[in-house]
């Protein structure tokens, strides 16, 4: 059994003249101990995935279909009280700005051990010595000394290390981590991935780890989902996805990344932008972009399947797949 | 080559006053502080070429920025535009014709656009401050143009900002910026607030732009995929100081400095296991009390007794410039 599993999750704004969907129909499932990463330009939907996940969407966002179920058990129908039980202790969370999830007025040790004492069963000292214990596994150096400073104390990568102690604090089966090294330089970004891959891994943790990087979802995860316009397009082996990916904005996507190996003349563009959410094109949201548009992509929306075995590895939406060694068209001009 | 520099730096610097306000200082004792965000800094930019500066966050890529185009002062060196002082002819009458020639293109394209002026005051802007047009008639259609020029639809002037998407705002920037017909852009971090696929359309653009106007660029990038893509001379900084300096196809096939190692082996690869990466040690130190010697030897796996007393200074070595004991 799938430790989290999303059925056709769809998530509403309603707005004075109309109800804008912001994410329509994703399905998807993380295995315990699995790294799945979530891929997608901005406005895709990925982050309010993951928010919809720990319960944390902002009114009037709600969830307007389908199911999230944690070791089987629905949480998306539970109350707020309830829900903060789950949300620390079931699903850490780790977000992009290390600065704004830090108390600013609250020193590192007393936000460490408030959290670990409102989910553990520990005396304040037992808190206090786990708290250093997980400072000195996110490599922080003389983490004891620094349990009394304050968030401001710390530099970039420093603070997100102490953000992924909080999140690992009550010993979570998922962690929710949304663009966590976005913030980062670099040589700092490629540390915390290591962290986290290696944290997680010792502790059995998921993770649904969402970034519009595809560097680092190449680094770090098993499988990767591709997002676009509120919908999951593509779910897969991330060297798959990457190197032949069966639906043609997933293949533009990853066309578009430069790369320090090669220098091309040009990089390749998919023409055109993502369409705003008041204005989603019928059937595949990606038709008017797309280059394989048919008369099928405008009337009828593909759904999240393998539609063909021999043609597809992995469930793609898409009515015209691309196969593994199908070459893009040539370069299509600005 | 004939060599034909537009912009020559020469031991550029500049300091920041950080310290406390006075009666701290007077009251608690605390000494002044200065901030060395660029020192001694050289390198010409040749006509139509692109040189990117590449560093991580605080190394003085933006200053520098800055410093060339004129919004801060030097507080030692020059910067020589076509061989003359660029901030003694600022200062003077004649300085706003060469402001006219060099422009900048920001990094936030939310925060580099007023958002109650539509789109045809922000791009004319330029227009009018330098006198290129005289009629309102005039303005319009030059706006048109402009647009155009980068992608965009002429009847888009009469929007808002918010009403367009990053990247189409990002091209917004890049016609105020030519809207002065520039020779020199300053691109400062041009795409870092884009998403990959609308960074690929803007790269695109400036490569297509610089063809055809024989622009020069100096563009600022933390991300070596990006430059590797743009330029055609990249300089390394690292906290203040250029370490290495390069032709982009040797400096990618062949990097010398170990902290542009370490730059290029920190960029997650898409193929996994083509390289081992080396395990990146420490953050950059604090620009306020930096390292003694090479301000990179605390992180540097071949850091030397010499590296830590005496700072490497700049050589020419097989074609490139470098900084650096253990190399050269």
């Amino acid at each position: 059994m799938a430790l989290l599993e999303v059925r056709n999750l769809s998530v509403e704004f309603p707005q004075r003249r109309a109800v804008l969907k912001a994410l329509d129909q994703v399905s998807f499932s993380i295995e315990a101990g699995e790294i799945l990463g979530l891929v997608g330009e901005s406005g895709a939907g990925k982050s309010l995935t993951g928010a919809s996940i720990i319960g944390l969407l902002e009114p009037p966002g709600r969830i307007s279909e389908g199911q999230i179920l944690l070791g089987g058990a629905r949480i998306d129908d539970l109350s707020p009280e309830q829900m903060r039980h789950v949300r620390g202790k079931r699903i850490g969370a780790i977000f992009q700005d290390p600065l704004t999830s830090l108390n600013p007025l609250l020193s590192v040790g007393y936000q460490l051990t408030q959290t670990i004492q409102s989910h553990l069963p520990l005396s304040a000292q037992q808190a206090w010595q786990r708290a250093v214990q997980l400072l000195q596994d996110t490599g922080i150096p003389a983490a004891a000394e620094r349990m009394t400073n304050y968030p401001h104390q710390f530099s970039g990568g420093m603070r997100q290390r102490v953000v992924i102690a909080l999140a690992l604090a009550a010993e979570p089966e998922l962690i929710i981590a949304d663009e966590p090294t976005t913030a980062l330089d670099v040589s700092i970004q490629a540390q915390i991935i290591e962290l986290l891959k290696r944290l997680c891994r010792q502790r059995g943790a998921a993770v649904m780890l969402i970034t519009h990087d595809m560097g680092v979802i190449a680094e770090a995860c098993d499988r990767v989902g591709v997002m676009y316009a509120g919908r999951l397009v593509e779910v897969g082996a991330v060297q798959q996805v990457i190197h032949a990916a069966h639906h043609p904005y997933s293949r533009g996507l990853m066309a578009s990344i430069p790369s320090t190996d090669v220098t091309r003349e040009r990089l390749h563009q998919i023409p055109g932008s993502m369409p705003r959410l008041t204005a989603i094109p019928s059937g595949c949201a990606f038709h008017p972009r797309c280059e394989r548009v048919s008369p099928r992509c405008l009337a009828e929306r593909p759904v999240l399947t393998p539609s063909d075995a021999t043609l597809t590895h992995h469930p793609v939406a898409c009515w015209h797949p691309l196969h593994a060694n199908h070459a893009l068209s040539a370069e299509d001009s600005a | 080559m004939t060599r034909n520099p537009l912009v020559q730096v020469r031991g550029l610097s500049k300091r920041f006053d950080v310290s406390p306000p006075w009666l701290n200082r007077v009251i608690e004792g605390k000494p002044r502080q200065l901030l060395q965000a660029v020192s001694e800094v050289d390198f010409d930019i040749e006509r139509g070429q692109t040189l990117a500066l590449v560093g991580e966050s605080g190394c003085g890529k933006s200053t520098l920025a800055r410093l060339l185009v004129g919004l801060y002062a030097p507080s030692q060196g020059e910067v020589l535009f076509e061989g003359a002082n660029l901030h003694d002819t600022l200062a003077q009458p004649q300085g706003r014709a060469l402001r006219r020639r060099m422009q900048m293109i920001f990094q936030d394209p939310y925060a580099s656009l007023n958002p109650r002026w539509r789109v045809r005051d922000i791009v004319a802007e330029p227009l009018w401050v330098h006198q290129t047009v005289k009629t309102q008639a005039q303005c319009l259609q030059r706006v048109g143009e402009l647009l155009e020029s980068v992608g965009l639809n002429p009847l888009d002037a009469n929007k808002f900002p918010h009403q367009f998407s990053g990247g189409q705002r990002q091209r917004i920037s890049i016609a105020r910026a030519l809207a002065s017909q520039p020779e020199f852009l300053v691109c400062d971090e041009p795409t870092s607030a884009l998403d990959v696929s609308v960074q690929a359309q803007v790269l695109n653009l400036m490569l297509d732009l610089q063809r055809e106007r024989g622009l020069t660029y100096l563009f600022i990038s933390h991300n070596l995929a990006v430059v590797r893509q743009v330029s055609d001379q990249v300089g390394v900084m690292y906290l203040g100081r250029l370490v290495e300096m390069a032709s982009t196809e040797t400096l990618f096939s062949q990097p010398r400095h170990p902290y542009t190692r370490m730059l290029l082996d920190a960029i997650p690869k898409l193929r996994p296991g083509s390289q081992t990466r080396l395990p990146v040690q420490g953050e950059v130190p604090n620009p306020l009390s930096p390292p003694s010697g090479c301000a990179f030897h605390p992180r540097c796996p071949q850091a030397t007794d010499l590296c830590r007393q005496q700072r490497p200074e700049m050589k020419n070595f097989q074609g490139i410039r470098i900084a650096c004991h253990a190399v050269a």
